[in-house]
């Protein structure tokens, strides 16, 4: 079945299972790949993804319940929240294997959207559906202090 | 060049990898024309310029225009690349490994690059696992200790070759021509050049055969502040590649279906309602089980679902832990035990001691559940194999992959790719997950690439835990303040089976003993070995993992027994450990151990030392207990690991082993029924989250001019007996099991 997807502002057709969780259209039929898997039931957060703006685990997404909807992946992050909370990544070295942290930077760049100023309680409420089995999250938070402090003191 | 910047990553959006553009696919395989180039390639952080050959480990420049030896590279363009022989999990050697030569090679950070070495000994042996080289391997946290000084002498004689190049080109003595930063200069004449410029004389020069290794108090790189990891980029934007992401054309995918009890084997299978499912393309048997390929990840799974296979469990292993654990407590009240380490007379001891403590510790076993769920990549062609994994054992895995394909070991390329975490679970000598992969690339003639993906709950059920383990500890203390140990433990040999097994006591199974780690006259350590069919392996810190935590309970439990601070008693049994002294002190000094700690409202503090991997680590807990919640608010860590190469590094790893062991303290348990594990995902297999990890973790580093030690694994195991004596201090319960239950340990300590 043909399935259109917008992912990253371009749009494609594809011929797969409606069922097909989001998370495997994405990584097996468009090579989008930055997005990962790591547990298949919403548990872990690697395959966070956002739809529409919102920070959604793609592996429990069908892929039909994604179509006509505007996907955005690690590849296609590009707003000023989104490229803070990348730069004070490398910054600090959060990462370690570094196999959790598109799903967390995803997950962050959706919190600092909606909230410029997070506390470590709005940290911990956005950020615990994410495991990181290397425990990077000491960084991930001071991570996202940085980024939105850096934001705050970006003139519009 | 690198397979990224073939194009830009979103370029592969055009087609599927099926359906991958004739012009990419020319493109790939230029590049792929050497084995180690497109290994390089797809290698994560490297970018080695242009595709000039690396003449891997000949020990001779190349003659291109590229200065090329078996750890140093460097390009016209100026690039320095570190080949790392070992595999970067997270632990941070894509980082040191290159600080070791850049230090030598008076390089600038910002020219370092990092690429993995190919499967290839002795160059890229571990000379940690064999002086000779002959196995190439991470893993017993030995990557920075083992390459020290290798990489050292490496940095050291490009050093050189630039200089003598510089020499030559100028006119000038080499004695005079100095580098710094990564420009060679000649001061009086006010020449310089770049190492780009200089690289392709060098190149030609004879190597130097002894070469004058640095002063260390001339470092300017190692062990000076915040070194930037050279993976966190591509690690922050989604463009490091693992095994997951290695895309081929015309690859397929697949999942195995293993028996639901280990020992079992495939007795029959009907593949007709998995290949009726769309997208399967084979299902195909191998001797783990049953394996159904697809054209993506998903047609495979449900291949697997449909898939139906009767099992011959004879040989099964069909018991629980109930059922083991009764079994372990038959053999701890047993006389058949080897002896791990004796000294004096601990009977005797014992006998006149006068208090003691009996205690049964039990440690469950738990998976490693690396984040990305074990893959590997394999194409087949009729003389050759090609491997892309997060390989931990590439010589292993070399031969193994060889041995399914019927091939010559050197046949068999192996592509080392960043791997998703691994804590071990990489590192086996079945090469578990390569073998398969290889096996289903046999089975199904090579006809296509083929990558195979272990689902959450393949890895969680899939066996090669951390051991089983009961500990049966009598330990006292006598008038004078004298302790004696005597401890029975109970847990299947890592090393059995593999050759690295020896005959008597498995030294992973006692390592980290009472012994080895504390001045004891009256000690002694047996181990009995159970016979059990679930498959155990190292898991970050090995035996350290439950021998320490026994061990450093009973000596605080022996510290409150004697009415003495837990500091100051384990300093009075550590006068022949100068190195767990002064870790020891300066924790808790950092921790203000020595100023009054606020009890009260369920708070506890603990304190843990201990050394593994050649690095001594002591740890201070601060918890809060409410109710039967345990809070870890507050960890101060010290470590003396020799010096420390990229002390940010050494940070994150003792942040990473804490908070690692934390899962296990407080959650982590596989558990068996009737020989199937009752766990299968994140759901029940619960480890550390955000919001649980301690607000404060502080890492201080013992100042040391010692040869580096181990990092990524010493971290973990004082945490658990830390937190487990803040807990007794705040609420006064002994934990004897874990996870941690405090409900439970309560109800036992009244009972």
């Amino acid at each position: 079945m043909s399935i259109r997807l917008t992912v990253n502002g371009q749009t494609r057709e594809l011929d797969v299972d409606p069922d097909m969780p989001l998370l495997w259209a994405l990584r097996d039929h468009l090579a989008l790949t930055g997005t990962k898997f790591g547990c298949g039931m919403s548990l872990c957060g690697a395959c966070t993804v956002h739809i529409d703006g919102q920070p959604t685990r793609s592996c429990i997404t069908p892929v039909a319940a994604a179509s006509g909807r505007q996907i955005t992946t690690i590849e296609g992050l590009s707003t000023p929240a989104a490229r803070a909370v990348q730069a004070a990544w490398v910054s600090l070295d959060v990462p370690q294997c570094g196999y959790c942290q598109s799903g967390q930077i995803m997950s962050a760049a959706a919190l600092l959207a909606s909230k410029p100023h997070p506390t470590d309680a709005d940290i911990d409420g956005a950020m615990a559906g994410n495991i990181c089995r290397c425990a990077t999250y000491a960084r991930i938070r001071d991570a996202i202090h940085q980024a939105a402090d850096a934001l705050a003191a970006t003139p519009e | 060049m690198d397979f990224r910047d073939i194009e830009d990553p979103a370029a592969l959006v055009r087609g599927t990898p099926q359906e991958l553009s004739r012009r990419q696919f020319v493109k790939l395989t230029a590049l792929a024309g050497s084995g180690l180039t497109l290994g390089l390639a797809l290698s994560g952080c490297s970018r080695p310029s242009g595709t000039a050959p690396l003449s891997s480990a000949t020990g001779e420049a190349s003659a291109s225009d590229a200065f090329a030896m078996p750890f140093v590279h460097i390009a016209p363009d100026g690039t320095v690349t570190v080949l790392s022989k070992h595999l970067e999990a997270g632990q941070g050697v894509w980082t040191g490994l290159p600080a070791i030569v850049a230090e030598e090679l008076d390089a600038s950070w910002s020219q370092m690059r990092v690429a993995s070495a190919p499967a290839e000994v002795p160059a890229y042996g571990n000379l940690a696992f064999d002086p000779k080289g002959r196995m190439q391997g991470t893993g017993g946290s030995t990557s920075v200790a083992n390459s020290w000084m290798q990489l050292r002498r490496a940095g050291a004689t490009a050093r050189a070759m630039l200089v003598q190049a510089a020499a030559a080109r100028w006119g000038v003595p080499a004695s005079e021509v100095t580098v710094s930063e990564g420009v060679i200069s000649h001061s009086s004449s006010q020449r310089k050049a770049s190492f780009g410029e200089l690289a392709s004389d060098a190149a030609q020069l004879p190597v130097p055969a002894d070469v004058t290794l640095k002063d260390p108090a001339r470092f300017t790189l190692i062990g000076k502040g915040h070194l930037p990891r050279l993976d966190s980029r591509d690690k922050s934007s989604g463009r490091e590649r693992y095994a997951i992401d290695v895309m081929l054309p015309g690859m397929m995918t697949a999942v195995v279906m293993r028996p639901p009890r280990f020992g079992g084997k495939v007795a029959s299978f009907d593949a007709s309602p998995a290949k009726a499912v769309p997208g399967v393309v084979d299902v195909v048997q191998i001797p783990r089980g049953v394996a159904v390929v697809g054209r993506d990840l998903w047609s495979a799974k449900k291949g697997r679902e449909a898939l139906k296979v009767t099992w011959d469990e004879s040989a099964a292993e069909k018991r629980g832990t109930t059922e083991l654990l009764a079994y372990y407590r038959q053999l701890a009240a047993g006389k058949d035990a080897l002896t791990g380490s004796q000294r004096g007379d601990a009977d005797a001891a014992l006998a006149r001691a006068h208090k003691v403590i009996r205690a049964d510790f039990e440690f469950p076993y738990l998976a490693h559940a690396p984040m990305e769920p074990l893959t590997a990549v394999c194409r087949l062609s009729p003389d050759h194999c090609e491997i892309w994994a997060g390989c931990q054992f590439q010589t292993v895995d070399q031969m193994n992959a060889a041995k399914m394909t019927g091939l010559n070991p050197h046949q068999v390329t192996i592509n080392t790719l960043a791997a998703g975490g691994s804590f071990g679970r990489r590192a086996n000598f079945e090469s578990d997950y390569i073998s398969e992969v290889a096996a289903i690339a046999k089975a199904t003639g090579g006809r296509y690439p083929v990558r195979l993906i272990w689902t959450r709950e393949d890895d969680i059920t899939g066996g090669r835990y951390r051991p089983l383990n009961l500990h049966r500890i009598e330990a006292g203390i006598d008038g004078g303040g004298k302790v004696a140990y005597r401890q029975r433990v109970v847990g299947q040999s890592i090393m059995a089976g593999s050759p690295l097994a020896g005959k008597g006591v498995d030294p992973t199974a006692v390592e980290g003993n009472a012994a080895d780690e504390y001045d004891l006259e009256n000690v002694s350590i047996t181990w009995s070995k159970p016979q059990v069919g679930i498959p155990v392996l190292w898991w970050r810190s090995v035996g350290h993992t439950h021998m320490a935590f026994s061990k450093e309970v009973i000596i605080d439990e022996l510290a409150q027994e004697a009415g003495e601070d837990p500091v100051a008693f384990r300093l009075r049994l550590l006068g022949k450990h100068p190195r767990h002294s002064a870790v020891l002190q300066l924790v808790a000094e950092k921790a203000g151990w020595n100023q009054p700690f606020a009890r009260g409202k369920g708070r506890g503090r603990g304190v843990a030392v201990h050394e593994s991997f050649g690095s001594v680590v002591a740890q201070v807990a601060e918890v809060t207990v409410s109710g039967d919640d345990i809070r870890v608010d507050r960890v101060v860590c010290a470590v003396d690991c020799g010096i420390a190469v990229t002390p940010d590094v050494v940070v994150a790893q003792m942040q990473s082993g804490i908070g690692y062991g934390l899962s296990a303290a407080l959650w982590g348990e596989i558990t068996l029924t009737g020989g199937r594990v009752d766990q299968s995902n994140f759901d029940r297999y619960r480890v550390m989250r955000i919001n649980e990890m301690p607000k404060i973790v502080e890492v201080h580093i013992l100042p040391s001019a010692s040869s580096p030690s181990g990092v990524g694994e010493p971290g973990t195991p004082p945490i658990a007996p830390a937190v487990a004596n803040a807990v007794r201090m705040a609420t006064g319960v002994r934990f004897r099991r874990l996870p941690f239950d405090l409900a439970a340990a309560r109800k036992e300590q009244k009972a």
